[in-house]
């Protein structure tokens, strides 16, 4: 490298190659290092609205699929001794034309209500080198539980958009992981690095009023406050859909709702 | 690189040699073992650093992610220990001080890459981290081949043929510029694997490195094929490119289309994408010997290193 120009163009490609550099640190992740300096815990909770228990509604209905049901991938467990069990996935989990695992809860219509959240945790337990359940619907601050009952360890690994990631291990016989998360979010990713193949999605809401599709593809949502509501039905393959909901008093509403298969 | 290496007198130490062709060699397997790491998805299956699953020695049961994860540190710590024992060596027996600077940098950039790869684990993969991680392992493989290089018998005894270069562009600034694109595209392809960027722009980058690598090869070798030491890099990364382009597309099929919808890493999307991570590490090495090669054999002619406001015009 004699000439000036020669020490131009080093300059020129090495600030080129920083300036990559620098694009990759502008994706994501960044929501990860906010959500890492927030909080874990929520501000402290408001007092419950109170709701009339004489007045409340009740929404259920049934998620089918229209079309062809996928046939469910094989996986392959074999690179761990210590997983047995079924071994199917279930990205999208058809039974008799019957939608399971949709994540159906109140998007909108709510209002500046707040609700109490649960002491009671909800459990996610690890067995068969899967996540049981495949969907979990929990209140923003509510404990989720989670056991480890597989001769194996495992590592829980959820990867929020807008909440605090976190990466823990947890080895057979070893205590439950006690975990909350402190924003809304829909449809939050969970992964084993051990385990490739195990994924589940929880969901975090504001309110109670959600349920999870059964394998016959019914939910039901108890409780709610009589008014125009906006139901969300949410499928981790086949997106989402919403349904403008008016409930009375008293009322129990069915509101069924289908998807298609995604288009190719 | 500026001392006269012809008038020194620089013995050739076989055993130096042979163990700089041995980090080398590992450290091929250990990109190889951080590629398997990447594409069977285990980078975080050991969930701290430096320790594993709490302890600074015990090997944890090698099963599931783990099996990668920790292979791959194992490896990387053999690396670190191997780059010690060529810097203690090289300190005592090398005596060319630029070699033992490059023994020092290698130790630095080995030390550097660890730090990276803690960083990985503790801020769970941030895309920016992981991409410098990736182009840092195969600078590191670089530094590893080009130490072997240099302590080389060819390269210490022989008396270099050297031709020089009117052409312009050099071929040295040709070899140069294939360097920088093949970096871009590193940066551009770890970035799509970390999930920091779609694939588009490595595999239209991909063009641009086959169109200035094949512009170089063809240059080294209609011109300077009777240089042997010019030859053979050029023929390999021609050969390599080739290679990796097939695998490339390859790992675009069977990640990007095929596998768009896997429920886990399959082994032909982990073959293809490992080696095309492998053979692109070999890839830029190659470009970088061949870039030394010609430095040394092909220098650009003599009146352009002179600025020509500089040049006394002699006497009639």
């Amino acid at each position: 490298m004699n000439t000036k120009a020669d020490r131009a163009s080093l300059i020129i490609a090495t600030l080129a190659l920083c300036a990559l550099f620098a694009l990759t640190a502008c994706s994501k992740k960044e929501n990860t290092e906010q959500s890492n300096n927030a909080a874990e815990q929520p501000a402290a909770q408001p007092a419950a609205t109170p709701i009339d228990p004489a007045t409340v509604a009740t929404i259920d209905g049934t998620v089918s699929f229209d079309g062809t049901a996928p046939k469910e991938a094989k996986i392959d467990m074999s690179q761990d001794p210590g997983c047995k069990g079924m071994n199917e996935a279930e990205n999208i989990v058809v039974d008799k034309g019957k939608l399971a695992n949709v994540f159906v809860y109140v998007k909108d219509g709510l209002g500046n209500r707040t609700f109490n959240v649960p002491s009671a945790p909800v459990e996610l337990e690890q067995k068969g080198c899967r996540y049981h359940p495949h969907v979990l619907g929990v209140m923003a601050g509510q404990t989720v539980d989670i056991k480890n009952a597989d001769p194996t360890t495992h590592n829980i690994h959820p990867t929020p958009k807008d909440n605090r990631e976190w990466n823990e291990s947890q080895p057979p016989s070893s205590p439950d992981i006690e975990k909350n998360f402190a924003r809304e979010e829909i449809m939050l990713p969970v992964k084993c690095n051990q385990h490739p193949w195990m994924k589940m999605y929880i969901n975090v809401v504001k309110s109670p009023f959600y349920a999870v599709t059964d394998k016959d593809g019914k939910y039901e949502i108890k409780g709610l406050p009589p008014g125009d509501y906006t139901l969300a039905f949410v499928q981790e393959k086949l997106g989402e859909q919403d349904q403008k909901v008016t409930v009375a008093a008293k009322e129990t509403k069915t509101v069924d709702q289908s998807f298609k298969p995604a288009a190719d | 690189m500026s001392t006269n290496l012809k008038n020194l007198e620089v013995p050739y130490h076989r055993g130096l040699h042979r163990f700089a062709v041995i980090l080398a060699c590992w450290t091929f397997l250990l990109i190889i073992a951080g590629a398997l790491v990447t594409s069977n998805d285990a980078g975080l299956s050991v969930p701290d650093w430096p320790t594993s699953f709490g302890s600074w020695y015990k090997i944890p049961k090698l099963v599931g992610g783990v099996k990668f994860e920790h292979t791959h540190r194992m490896i990387a710590q053999g690396a670190g220990l191997l780059t010690i024992v060529l810097v203690i060596w090289a300190a005592r027996a090398e005596k060319r001080r630029w070699m033992r600077n490059l023994a020092y940098a290698a130790l630095g950039t080995v030390i550097a890459q660890g730090i990276l790869g803690g960083i990985t684990v503790l801020y769970y993969l941030p895309p920016a981290v992981s991409s410098a991680h990736a182009a840092l392992a195969q600078t590191f493989f670089c530094i590893a081949v080009i130490i072997a290089l240099f302590t080389g018998k060819q390269w210490i005894e022989e008396q270099p043929r050297v031709e020089f270069d009117q052409h312009r562009p050099s071929l040295f600034t040709l070899t140069l510029l294939s360097i920088f694109i093949l970096y871009v595209q590193l940066i551009l392809g770890a970035m799509f694997r970390h999930h920091g960027l779609s694939w588009w722009p490595h595999v239209l980058n991909a063009v641009a490195v086959s169109f200035i690598l094949a512009w170089t090869a063809v240059r080294a070798l209609s011109l300077y094929s009777h240089i042997e030491a010019v030859r053979r890099p050029a023929i390999l990364m021609l050969s390599l490119m080739i290679a990796q382009l097939c695998l490339g597309f390859a790992a675009f099929l069977t990640r990007v289309e095929w596998g768009k919808d896997a429920v886990q890493p399959e082994l032909p999307m982990v073959l293809s994408t490992v080696a095309h991570v492998a053979v692109g590490a070999l890839l830029l090495a190659t470009t970088v010997v061949l870039a030394i090669q010609v430095w040394r054999h092909v220098p650009v002619a003599f009146e352009e290193r002179v600025p020509a406001a500089e040049r006394h015009v002699s006497a009639a």
